[in-house]
C-alpha cells in the first residue's frame, strides 16, 4: 500500500495496462508531450513512445472516431477528453457508434473504448465548463458510466474499464487529482457494476458519488455527533448500477438520501429515487430525499455557485428531513 | 354514554370479519362485557362483547356479511339518548331515526349533504385516512395496531415508525384482553348435486388465510426434509403403564411427540429460531404448534413452554386446546406465537410426508402413523412397533447437519422415554 493522489493513481493504472497489454494506448488532446491537461498521463509518452500516446488536434469527434474505429478492429483506445463538457461535440460518435455498434451488427464487432476525463464542477469556471454530466451518458444503453471518488477505486476501476469489452465512460473528478489515499501498487482491480458501503450506518442511507462521496462522509462525520448514525453507499459505478448493495442499506435504516451534482430533473438521483420506491417501498419510513445540483446553469459568482450545488449543509437538512427532525 | 359497536380486529392477519349471528335483538339491554354478537375472523369464531351498558338500540350489520375492520354494526345507547349525530357519522346506517316533518330550509340542507355524502356508501374504515410511511404500517399490521389508534408525529400527522414502537411500549403495559365463553357451532355438510359439474363455494376467510399464509411460506422459503424412523417399542410400554394408573389423562403418542420435541429444542436451540431477513432470531421459549385439522381448514393452537411441563399438563393442555380448535373457540393469543410445530397425520394412516412450514418458526415435524413392521435387530428380522418423521427446515435458519443433530436427538428420547423423566 503507498498513500498516493487520485491522479497517480490513474496513471499507474494507465501504465500497468499498457505494459500489460500492446492493444492499449492513450489518445487526446496534449495527452503527449504536455502530459494531459491535468497531469494524469505523466511520463507515458516517454515510456510507451509517440505511437502509443497520441496528440491530436482539437476535434473530439474525429479522435473519438479515430477509437472507435480502432476498437472495432483489434485495439483497446483510451480517448482522453480534456474535460467531459467537450465530450459533446463527440455525443454522436459516444451515442450512436460506439454504444450501438455491436448491438446494429448481432455482436460481430465489440468496442472496447475508454472515454475517460475530468467532469464536474471545479471552482468559477462558470456555465459551460463546470457541468455534471453522468446522466446523459447513463440515458444510452451500451454504455457503462463509471464515476470513481478515491485514489484506489480510481486505479482498480480504471483497469477493470481498460479490460472491459464493451465503451466505458470514465468521468473523474476535477476537484479530486490532487486528493491523496491509500492504493495498492501491486496488481488492483475493481469490478465494474460492484457498489461499496464506504461508511457503515444504522439510521439512513446516504447514496454518493465521486466528488460528493466525500461531502456524505464529511455529513455523517458531522452527524454521528449528534447521535445519527448514517451508512454511505458509493455506488461507483453508475451503469450497469449496483442496485442490490444500495437497497440491502436501505433495508436496514429505511431512510434514504441521494447526492448528486447534476441538475435534479431527470438526474441520476431521479433514478435510484424509482428503484428504490418500486424494489423496498414496504420498508421506507420517509419517502426517498434528493440533494441534487439546483435547476440552473452553474453561475460564475462565487456565492451563487456555492448555492447551486449540494453542500454538507444541505446534506446534514436532508437526513434530519427523512428523520422527521428539524 | 351512546357509542358505536364496531366491526373489531380480530387478527393480525385480516382487515375485515364477518359477522356470524347477533346475540342480541334490537332493543335489548346488554351489560359490559356481555357478548353481543358472534364475529367470524380467519381463525376462528369470536365472541364480541359490550364495552358498556346500555340498549342495543340499533342493528345495522346483517348476519353473514363481511364487513372491514371499524365498519359500524350497531349502536348500543341509553334508552333516551338521542342517535341522530352517531348514526349520521356512521354512513351506511339503516333507515335514519324518526323525526318531525323537516321545514324547506332543513331540507335543502339535508340534500345538499345526501349530495356529498350518499347513504348507500359504506362507513369508512379509521385505517384509510390515516397517514402512514409505508414501514409504519407494516409493523403495525404485524403488530395487530390499528393505525388510527397512534399518533403521528410526521408531516401532516403522518405516523413514522418511532411513533408505532411507542405506542407498542406504552400498550406492553395494558391488560389482556377477557377470554370469550366457549360455545360448538355445528354447520351443515352440504354436496354438490350430481347435475350439475361442480359448486363454487365462497372461500372461508380461514381458507383465505390459509392460502396466503402458505405461499408466504412454500414460494420464499428455501425448504429442506430430513426423515428418521424411530422405534416406539419404549412409548408404546410407557403409554400402557401410564394407563394402568387409571385415573389419568389418556397420554397420546402426539404428547410424548411434542414433549419430545420440546426437549430436545433446549438441548438445540439453533433449532428454535426464526429467520427474520437481516437477522436470525434464537427464542429463548419453547413454544410448540400443535396442527388441528378442523371443519375446512387447519389451525395450530400453542403449548407454551412445553419443555417445563410435564407430560400430565401437556396431555390436558393438547386435548383442551385442540378441542376448541375444532369449534373454533380459540382466542387469538392461543393459535400465535409457536416457535416450533408439530404436525401428526398418523391416525389417518398416512406412514411419512413433509409439512409446509409456518413462517416464520424455521422447523415442522411430521409425525407419520406407528405401524408394527419388520426390522433386523442382532441378525434376526423381528416385528417392531415403527414410525417415521420428516423434519421440514427452513435453510436460511437451520443447516441440514444441524437438523439431523436436531431430529438425532428427538429419535434418542422417543426410543428412551425415560429420558422425559429427567
Amino acid at each position: 500500500m503507498a498513500q498516493m493522489a487520485y491522479r497517480d493513481a490513474l496513471n499507474q493504472a494507465l501504465r500497468e495496462e499498457m505494459a500489460r497489454d500492446p492493444r492499449v494506448f492513450l489518445m487526446g488532446e496534449e495527452v503527449g508531450l504536455y502530459e494531459g491537461a491535468y497531469k494524469v498521463s505523466k511520463g507515458l509518452l516517454q515510456e510507451f513512445g509517440p505511437k502509443r500516446v497520441i496528440d491530436t488536434p482539437i476535434a473530439e469527434a474525429g479522435f473519438t472516431g479515430v477509437g472507435i474505429g480502432a476498437a472495432m478492429v483489434g485495439l483497446r483506445p483510451v480517448i482522453e477528453m480534456m474535460t467531459f463538457n467537450f465530450a459533446i461535440l463527440a455525443l454522436d460518435q459516444i451515442v450512436n457508434h460506439a454504444a450501438k455498434i455491436s448491438y446494429m451488427s448481432g455482436g460481430q464487432y465489440r468496442v472496447p473504448i475508454v472515454i475517460r476525463g475530468p467532469g464536474g464542477a471545479a471552482f468559477q469556471l462558470a456555465a459551460q465548463h463546470s457541468q455534471s454530466m453522468e446522466s446523459y451518458f447513463c440515458h444510452v444503453p451500451g454504455l457503462k458510466v463509471v464515476m470513481p471518488a478515491t485514489p484506489a477505486d480510481a486505479k482498480g476501476l480504471l483497469k477493470s474499464a481498460i479490460r472491459d469489452d464493451g465503451p466505458v465512460i470514465f468521468i473523474e473528478s476535477e476537484v479530486l487529482y490532487g486528493f491523496r489515499g491509500e492504493v495498492d501498487e501491486e496488481e488492483h482491480l475493481i469490478p465494474l457494476g460492484v457498489a461499496e458501503v464506504k461508511r457503515p450506518g444504522e439510521d439512513v442511507t446516504i447514496v454518493a458519488w465521486s466528488k460528493t462521496l466525500h461531502l456524505a462522509l464529511e455529513a455523517a462525520e458531522a452527524l454521528e455527533q449528534e447521535g445519527v448514525s448514517c451508512e454511505v453507499v458509493d455506488p461507483r459505478t453508475l451503469r450497469p448500477l449496483d442496485k442490490e448493495t444500495i437497497l440491502n442499506s436501505v433495508r436496514k435504516t429505511n431512510r434514504v438520501v441521494v447526492l448528486e451534482e447534476g441538475a435534479r430533473f431527470s438526474g441520476v438521483g431521479a433514478e435510484l429515487a424509482s428503484l428504490i420506491s418500486e424494489e423496498v417501498f414496504d420498508l421506507l419510513d420517509a419517502p426517498v430525499y434528493r440533494v441534487p445540483g439546483i435547476d440552473v446553469p452553474m453561475p460564475y459568482a462565487r456565492n451563487l455557485e456555492r448555492a447551486k450545488i449540494p453542500t454538507k449543509e444541505r446534506v446534514i437538512e436532508a437526513v434530519h428531513h427523512v428523520l422527521y427532525r428539524q | 354514554m351512546a357509542y358505536r359497536v364496531v366491526m373489531p380486529k380480530v387478527s393480525d392477519a385480516t382487515e375485515e370479519g364477518r359477522l356470524v349471528k347477533w346475540l342480541k335483538q334490537e332493543g335489548d339491554r346488554v351489560e359490559s362485557g356481555e357478548p353481543i354478537a358472534e364475529i367470524e375472523s380467519d381463525k376462528g369464531v369470536l365472541e364480541m362483547e359490550a364495552f358498556s351498558g346500555g340498549v342495543l338500540r340499533k342493528v345495522i350489520g346483517r348476519e353473514g356479511e363481511i364487513y372491514p375492520v371499524g365498519a359500524v354494526l350497531g349502536v348500543i345507547a341509553e334508552p333516551d339518548e338521542n342517535l341522530e349525530s352517531l348514526l349520521a357519522l356512521g354512513a351506511g346506517a339503516g333507515a335514519p331515526p324518526a323525526t318531525p316533518a323537516p321545514g324547506p330550509a332543513e331540507r335543502a340542507q339535508a340534500s345538499a349533504e345526501k349530495a356529498v355524502r350518499p347513504a348507500a356508501e359504506p362507513a369508512p374504515t379509521p385505517a384509510e385516512k390515516v397517514k402512514a410511511s409505508p414501514l409504519a404500517r407494516n409493523l403495525a399490521a404485524e403488530a395487530g395496531i390499528d393505525l388510527s389508534q397512534v399518533r403521528g408525529s410526521g408531516p401532516g400527522g403522518r405516523v413514522v415508525k418511532e411513533d408505532v414502537e411507542a405506542f407498542l411500549q406504552a400498550r406492553a403495559a395494558a391488560p389482556a384482553p377477557t377470554p370469550a365463553a366457549a360455545r360448538p357451532p355445528l354447520r351443515a355438510v352440504s354436496r354438490p348435486s350430481p347435475e350439475v359439474e361442480f359448486e363454487e363455494r365462497d372461500l372461508s376467510l380461514m381458507r383465505k388465510a390459509i392460502a396466503r399464509r402458505l405461499i408466504q411460506s412454500k414460494a420464499p422459503v428455501p425448504h429442506f426434509y430430513l426423515t428418521t424412523e424411530v422405534d416406539m417399542e419404549g412409548c408404546a410400554r410407557l403409554r400402557e403403564a401410564i394407563g394402568a394408573l387409571g385415573d389419568l389423562p389418556k397420554v397420546t403418542y402426539t404428547d410424548l411427540i411434542i414433549k419430545a420435541c420440546a426437549v430436545a429444542l433446549t438441548r438445540h436451540p439453533e433449532v428454535n429460531a426464526a429467520f427474520m431477513g437481516d437477522k436470525l432470531r434464537l427464542y429463548s421459549r419453547v413454544r410448540i404448534g400443535l396442527a388441528v385439522a378442523v371443519e375446512d381448514g387447519l389451525i395450530t393452537p400453542v403449548i407454551r413452554d412445553a419443555d417445563r411441563k410435564g407430560l400430565r399438563q401437556i396431555a390436558e393442555e393438547a386435548h383442551e386446546l385442540a378441542a376448541r380448535a375444532r369449534d373454533r373457540r380459540l382466542r387469538p393469543e392461543e393459535y400465535t406465537g409457536a416457535t416450533f410445530s408439530v404436525s401428526n397425520l398418523g391416525m389417518f394412516d398416512v406412514e411419512e410426508f413433509s409439512a409446509v412450514i409456518n413462517p416464520p418458526e424455521a422447523c415442522i415435524l411430521a409425525v407419520g402413523a406407528v405401524a408394527d413392521k419388520p426390522v433386523a435387530e442382532g441378525g434376526q428380522v423381528v416385528v417392531r412397533k415403527r414410525m417415521r418423521l420428516t423434519l421440514s427446515c427452513d435453510h436460511r435458519a437451520v443447516d441440514g447437519a444441524t437438523g439431523a443433530r436436531f431430529l438425532q436427538e428427538v429419535k434418542r428420547i422417543l426410543e428412551q422415554p425415560a429420558l422425559l423423566a429427567l
